[in-house]
C-alpha cells in the first residue's frame, strides 16, 4: 500500500506477526494473523479496530513486552528481544504505583536507567510543567483526577526521551471533555516539536479520535486481527471535526468497518463450519428494542448515518457496532456503507406491544441463532426439561475463546430469557424450562 | 463434528441415582458418627476406658471424630456468641464502648495459660461426669475461634451500605426482618472466611486442651490431641505420625466438605459487583445442588428459615423517620459511672490477688522475661519474613504455581504445629543443642504460613498493568523490589504478618516448653513461665504471666501493627 518510497528512518518494523494463545485439546486461538507494520519517524499511527481485534496486542509486542508466536518484529534494523529502550507506553488504565507521588512516578523509570538524583529530578520537573502539571508534584495519584492522572502517565512516558510513544487507548477512560482536552494539548505540543519523541503508535476504538490525530491509519479486522485496511489522513493540524473532508474519512472507515465479513454471509447450512460456531458480545434486548425504536422514530425516520448516530448517542465504535451487527443477525435492521436501516420485521417490532414484540423476538431468535434453537431442543426432548450450560459452554469452547464462550452463553441466556424460550437458574447452572408457558 | 455432540447433550441424568447415593450415604454416615461420638460425652469418668487412650492406631478414626465434633460444638457456640456479642456491639453505642475494646483486648490474651481454671471450673459443674472436661476443652476451642468471627459481624453489621439500610427502612422492615434480610446476608461472606480461620486456629488449642494436668492429677480425653500427649510421653514416634496422618485427613475431610462448598455459596452475598475470581463450584456444592432428593429437603430448610427471617418481629416499633435524637446526657453521665466503677473494682481486684503471692520483684522479672519472648518473636517475624516474602512473591507472580501452593499454604497453616514438635525435641536431644535457641523456631512453625499465603495472594491479585508499565520501564534489581513490588504487597504481608505474630505469642507458651518423654526442654521466656506456674497450678503468677503477655501483645499491636496497616491502607491500596 505504501507506494512511495520513504526515506524516513524507520523505527520498528513487523514482519508476518502471528499470535496465537494456546487452548488445551483443541485448536489454537489465534488473535493476531500476519500482520505487517513499518513504522517511520516523524508520524503519528493509529491503530484502529473493534475490541478483541488484536490491536493492543500488537502495541505489546512492539514494546517487547510480549513475544510474538511467530514472525520478525526488529527495532531501527535490530531484533526486539525483550522491553526496548527506547520505547515508553501509556496505559488505559494509567498505570500509576499508587504509592508514589506525581513526581517519584514520572522519576521511575530514569532512576531505572541509573540517572542521577539531580538530573532526574530536573528532568521529572520539566517534563511535568510541559504536560501542565506544574503544582501537583508532591500528590499522589489517588488525589488526582482521571485527566490529571493520565497526564502523570504522559509525562512519565516522555521523560525518558523515547524515540517512540505507545499509547493504549490513552482517552478511553477518561470523560469527553477531558479526552478532548488532552488530545489537543498533545497535539498541539507534537506541532510545536516540543514533544520529546519521534514517532507514536496509538491503539483506538474511537474513529474520530484516529482521525483527528494520526498521520495514517490501519484498521484491524476482528477473528483473527489482521490489518483490513490501511489509510492516509492528509489534513494539516490543528483539524477541524466539522471540516466536510474530515467527516468524509470518519464515514469511510465507518464503511470498512461495518463491511460485511465473509463469515457471515455464509449460509449457516451450506458451510461445513459449526452453527455454533457464532460469537455473540454482550448485547441486551433493552439496548436493541431502544436503537430500533430510536431508528423508527424522528429525525432518522428508519434510517441513520452511522457517525451522526454514534455522536448523538455519545456511543463509540465499540458499542454501536456489535449492537448493528446484532439487529442484521436477527433480521431487524441492515447496515451497509456506514448507514443502517430497519427493516420490515425491525418496524412491526418498534410498532408491536411487549407480549407480541417477545413473539417477534422468539421467533426470529429461532430462526437466525442456532444455539438457541438447540438448547430449547435439548430440554423438549429431556424428560425433565433441564440442561447443564456447562455442556453448552464446553461445546462453544470448541470454536472460541473462553472468554467470548462465556459472553455468548451470557448473551443468549439473556434474549432466551426475555422471549421466554428457556429459564435459567445460575445457581445450578441449568437451563429449563419452568415458568415457561 | 458437532453434529455427532448431539446426543452426548441430550442424555441426561435419568431418576435419582447417583449423585443422590452419593449424597444420602454422607448423611447418614454423618449422623451414625455424630450420634456415636455424643454418647462417650455423658459417662462417669469413673468408668474404664472414658477418660483413657490407646495408642493403637485403629482407635485413632473414634478420637478423630471426637476431637472433630468437640471442635463444631466450638463452632457453634462461637456462632452464637457472635451473633449475640457481635450484634450488641453493633446496635448499641453505649454497648459498644465497652465490648469493641474488651474483644479487641481478649483477641490478644493467651488463653491456654487459663486452661487449669476452666477445667477446674467446668469439672465442679459436672461433677464425676466426662461432660466437665469435654466442656472445658469445647471452652478451650471457643476461646480460639469466637473473636475474630464476633469482629467480623461488627464490621460487617457497622458497613452495611447506605442505601440497601434505606431501602430496608423505607419498605417497612422490622428490625428483626432487616437483620435476616440485610444484615445477615451482608457480613456472610466475611463470617463465613473467618469461620475458616477459626477452624485452623482452634486445631492449636485442641492438641492442648484435649490432655490437661493440674497439680497431681492429669485427664486425658480420648481424641487426636491426646493420643499425641500420651505418644510423646510414651517416646513413640510411629504413633505421633499415625496422627499427624490421621489430623491431616480430618482437615481435608471437612475442607472439602463444608468449607468450600460455604465459601462459594457465599459468594453469591458479595457486595460488589465486579465479578472477583469465581472458581468453579466445589463438588460437594454441585452435589447439594444438583441431587433430587436433597434438594426439597434444603428447600424446606430454607422456606423455614425464610419464614422465622421474615417474621415481624420488633422491638422498637415501626422504624420511624430518622431524626437525630440527641442521646441522653443524664443516661451517657450514669453509664460512664458505672464502667469506671466496674474498672475500678477490676482493677482493685486484680491488683490485691497478684499483691498477696507476688512480690514487685516477680513482676520485674516477668517482665524481663516478657521482653525475651518479645525478641524471639521480632526475630522470628524477620526471618520469616525473609524467608517468605520473596518466595511468595515468586509464587504469587506465577499464576499457575500460585493456585497450587494457595490451598497448600493455607492447609499448613491450618495444620496444628504442636503435631511436628517431636522430630524437633528429638533432634535438640540428640544433638544437645540450646533450648533457648532451637526451640524458637517452633513458635512460627505453624504461623509463618500466614505470611506465605497472604504474600501469595497480593502478588497473585498485583495489577497487570502495574507489571506492564514496570517492565516497560525496565525497572529491575533491588529498585523493582523497593519501589514496585513491596508497596504492592504490602498491605496483604501486614494482614498475614498480625495474624502470624498473634499466634506465635499464644505459641510461646506450647513452644517455649518441650518434653520427650523424661527430658523435658525449657528456653527462657514468658510462656515458658506461664506453662510452669500453670503445671504447679501457682494461680497467682499464671495470672501475672497472662497480664503481662496481653500487655505485650496490645503494646505490639497498637504500636507497631495498627499504625502499619493504617499506613498500608492509606497510602498503599490501589483503590
Amino acid at each position: 500500500m505504501d507506494t512511495a518510497v520513504d526515506l524516513r528512518p524507520c523505527l520498528i518494523d513487523v514482519k508476518g506477526c502471528r499470535q496465537a494463545y494456546h487452548k488445551d485439546a483443541s485448536a489454537d486461538l489465534v488473535v493476531l494473523e500476519d500482520v505487517n507494520l513499518t513504522l517511520r519517524e516523524g508520524e503519528i499511527v493509529a491503530l484502529l479496530g473493534r475490541s478483541g481485534s488484536g490491536k493492543s496486542t500488537l502495541l505489546r509486542i512492539v514494546s517487547g513486552l510480549l513475544k510474538p508466536t511467530a514472525g520478525n518484529v526488529t527495532w531501527r534494523g535490530r531484533p526486539v528481544t525483550g522491553p526496548t529502550d527506547g520505547v515508553a507506553m501509556v496505559f488505559q488504565s494509567f498505570a500509576l504505583f499508587p504509592w508514589l507521588t506525581v513526581q517519584e512516578n514520572v522519576e521511575l523509570g530514569l532512576e531505572a536507567r541509573g540517572v542521577p538524583r539531580t538530573e532526574r529530578e530536573r528532568r521529572a520537573e520539566a517534563a511535568i510543567d510541559m504536560i501542565g502539571l506544574g503544582g501537583f508534584e508532591n500528590a499522589y495519584p489517588k488525589e488526582l483526577s482521571g485527566g490529571m492522572r493520565q497526564r502523570v502517565g504522559l509525562a512519565r512516558a516522555l521523560v525518558v526521551h523515547p524515540d517512540l510513544l505507545l499509547m493504549d487507548e490513552p482517552f478511553s477512560a477518561l470523560d469527553v471533555l477531558t479526552a478532548e482536552t488532552l488530545r489537543t494539548d498533545l497535539i498541539d505540543l507534537w506541532v510545536d516539536g516540543r514533544l520529546p519523541v519521534k514517532s507514536v503508535l496509538m491503539v483506538t476504538h474511537n474513529i474520530e479520535e484516529a482521525v483527528l490525530m494520526c498521520d495514517r491509519i490501519l484498521v484491524f479486522s476482528s477473528n483473527p486481527g489482521r490489518v483490513a485496511h490501511e489509510l492516509r489522513v492528509p489534513f494539516p493540524h490543528p483539524r477541524n471535526r466539522l471540516d466536510k473532508a474530515f467527516r468524509q474519512v470518519v464515514d469511510d472507515i465507518y464503511g470498512i468497518m461495518t463491511r460485511r465479513k465473509p463469515v457471515e454471509t455464509r449460509a449457516p447450512t451450506a458451510a461445513p463450519v459449526s452453527p455454533l460456531a457464532m460469537p455473540l458480545p454482550r448485547v441486551g434486548t433493552n439496548v436493541m428494542s431502544g436503537l430500533m425504536e430510536t431508528l423508527a422514530a424522528e429525525p432518522y425516520n428508519g434510517r441513520a448515518d452511522l457517525p451522526a448516530l454514534a455522536a448523538s448517542l455519545q456511543y463509540e465504535v465499540d458499542d454501536l457496532l456489535p449492537l448493528g451487527e446484532m439487529l442484521q443477525l436477527m433480521g431487524f435492521a441492515l447496515l451497509e456503507e456506514g448507514d443502517i436501516h430497519l427493516t420490515e420485521l425491525g418496524r412491526r417490532f418498534v410498532g408491536a406491544e411487549t407480549d407480541e414484540r417477545k413473539q417477534i423476538f422468539a421467533e426470529t431468535l429461532r430462526q437466525h441463532v442456532p444455539l438457541v434453537n438447540m438448547i430449547r431442543q435439548v430440554l423438549d426432548e429431556r424428560w425433565n426439561h433441564r440442561a447443564s450450560a456447562l455442556r453448552f459452554r464446553e461445546e462453544l469452547e470448541d470454536h472460541m475463546s473462553p472468554d467470548y464462550a462465556a459472553d455468548t452463553l451470557r448473551t443468549v441466556i439473556g434474549w432466551g430469557r426475555y422471549a421466554e424460550l428457556f429459564s435459567y437458574d445460575e445457581e445450578a447452572e441449568q437451563f429449563s424450562l419452568e415458568d415457561i408457558e | 463434528m458437532s453434529a455427532t455432540k448431539y446426543p452426548s447433550l441430550a442424555a441426561g441424568w435419568r431418576l435419582p441415582n447417583l449423585w443422590d447415593a452419593i449424597a444420602f450415604t454422607c448423611v447418614i454416615g454423618i449422623l451414625v458418627a455424630f450420634g456415636h461420638g455424643a454418647e462417650g460425652t455423658l459417662v462417669p469418668i469413673s468408668q474404664p476406658g472414658a477418660i483413657e487412650v490407646s495408642l493403637d492406631p485403629s482407635h485413632l478414626p473414634e478420637y478423630a471424630l471426637r476431637t472433630t465434633l468437640r471442635m463444631f460444638a466450638a463452632l457453634a457456640a462461637s456462632l452464637l456468641f457472635t451473633f449475640t456479642y457481635g450484634t450488641a456491639a453493633a446496635k448499641s453505642r453505649r454497648a459498644a464502648l465497652v465490648l469493641v475494646p474488651v474483644l479487641d483486648v481478649l483477641q490478644s490474651v493467651p488463653i491456654l495459660g487459663f486452661l487449669t481454671f476452666t477445667v477446674v471450673f467446668f469439672m465442679n459443674l459436672f461433677p464425676g461426669r466426662v461432660l466437665g472436661l469435654e466442656l472445658a476443652a469445647i471452652f478451650a476451642i471457643f476461646t480460639s475461634q469466637a473473636w475474630n468471627m464476633a469482629f467480623s459481624l461488627y464490621q460487617s453489621l457497622k458497613t452495611v451500605p447506605a442505601d440497601l439500610s434505606e431501602a430496608a427502612v423505607s419498605f417497612h422492615l422490622t428490625g428483626w426482618q432487616r437483620f435476616w434480610r440485610l444484615e445477615v446476608p451482608f457480613a456472610v461472606p466475611g463470617l463465613v472466611w473467618n469461620t475458616m480461620m477459626s477452624m485452623s486456629g482452634g486445631w492449636f488449642f485442641v492438641v492442648a486442651s484435649e490432655a490437661v494436668t493440674v497439680g497431681a492429677h492429669s485427664w486425658k480425653l480420648p481424641g487426636i490431641g491426646s493420643y499425641v500427649a500420651l505418644a510423646l510421653e510414651r517416646r513413640n514416634i510411629g504413633a505421633v505420625a499415625w496422627a499427624i496422618l490421621a489430623m491431616l485427613l480430618v482437615i481435608l475431610a471437612y475442607d472439602q466438605l463444608l468449607f468450600r462448598p460455604l465459601v462459594a455459596w457465599s459468594s453469591k452475598f458479595r457486595f460488589e459487583t465486579t465479578a472477583g475470581a469465581t472458581a468453579a463450584d466445589p463438588w460437594v456444592l454441585r452435589l447439594i445442588r444438583r441431587t433430587r432428593l436433597l434438594k426439597p429437603g434444603g428447600e424446606a430448610l430454607g422456606d423455614a428459615a425464610a419464614y422465622l427471617g421474615g417474621l415481624r418481629l420488633s422491638l422498637a416499633g415501626r422504624p420511624r423517620a430518622a431524626r437525630e435524637t440527641r442521646p441522653s446526657w443524664l443516661i451517657d453521665a450514669a453509664w460512664g459511672a458505672v464502667l469506671l466503677a466496674v474498672l475500678a473494682w477490676a482493677v482493685w481486684r486484680v491488683v490485691s490477688f497478684v499483691s498477696q503471692a507476688v512480690s514487685w520483684t516477680e513482676v520485674e522479672h516477668v517482665v524481663l522475661l516478657g521482653l525475651i519472648t518479645l525478641l524471639r518473636v521480632v526475630v522470628l517475624m524477620i526471618l520469616a519474613s525473609l524467608v517468605w516474602v520473596p518466595i511468595g512473591v515468586w509464587l504469587g507472580l506465577r499464576p499457575v504455581w500460585a493456585r497450587r501452593a494457595q490451598p497448600l499454604a493455607q492447609f499448613l497453616a491450618a495444620f496444628p504445629a504442636n503435631l511436628l514438635f517431636p522430630p524437633f525435641v528429638l533432634a535438640i536431644v540428640y544433638f544437645h543443642l540450646s533450648p533457648d535457641v532451637w526451640l524458637t523456631p517452633l513458635m512460627v512453625l505453624g504461623t509463618q504460613w500466614y505470611i506465605l499465603f497472604n504474600v501469595v495472594a497480593g502478588a497473585a491479585a498485583f495489577p497487570g498493568d502495574l507489571k506492564e508499565a514496570a517492565a516497560n520501564f525496565r525497572i529491575g534489581g533491588w529498585l523493582w523490589w523497593r519501589k514496585v513490588i513491596i508497596p504492592g504487597i504490602f498491605p496483604y504481608y501486614i494482614t498475614g504478618a498480625i495474624t502470624a505474630s498473634g499466634g506465635s505469642w499464644n505459641a510461646a507458651i506450647v513452644a517455649e516448653v518441650a518434653s520427650w518423654g523424661d527430658t523435658r526442654l525449657q528456653a527462657h521466656g514468658l510462656g515458658a513461665y506461664i506453662a510452669d506456674a500453670t503445671d504447679k497450678g501457682d494461680m497467682a503468677k499464671v495470672v501475672l504471666g497472662v497480664v503481662v503477655m496481653s500487655a505485650f501483645v496490645v503494646l505490639f499491636n497498637r504500636l507497631l501493627w495498627r499504625p502499619m496497616y493504617g499506613y498500608a491502607q492509606r497510602r498503599l491500596t490501589l483503590a
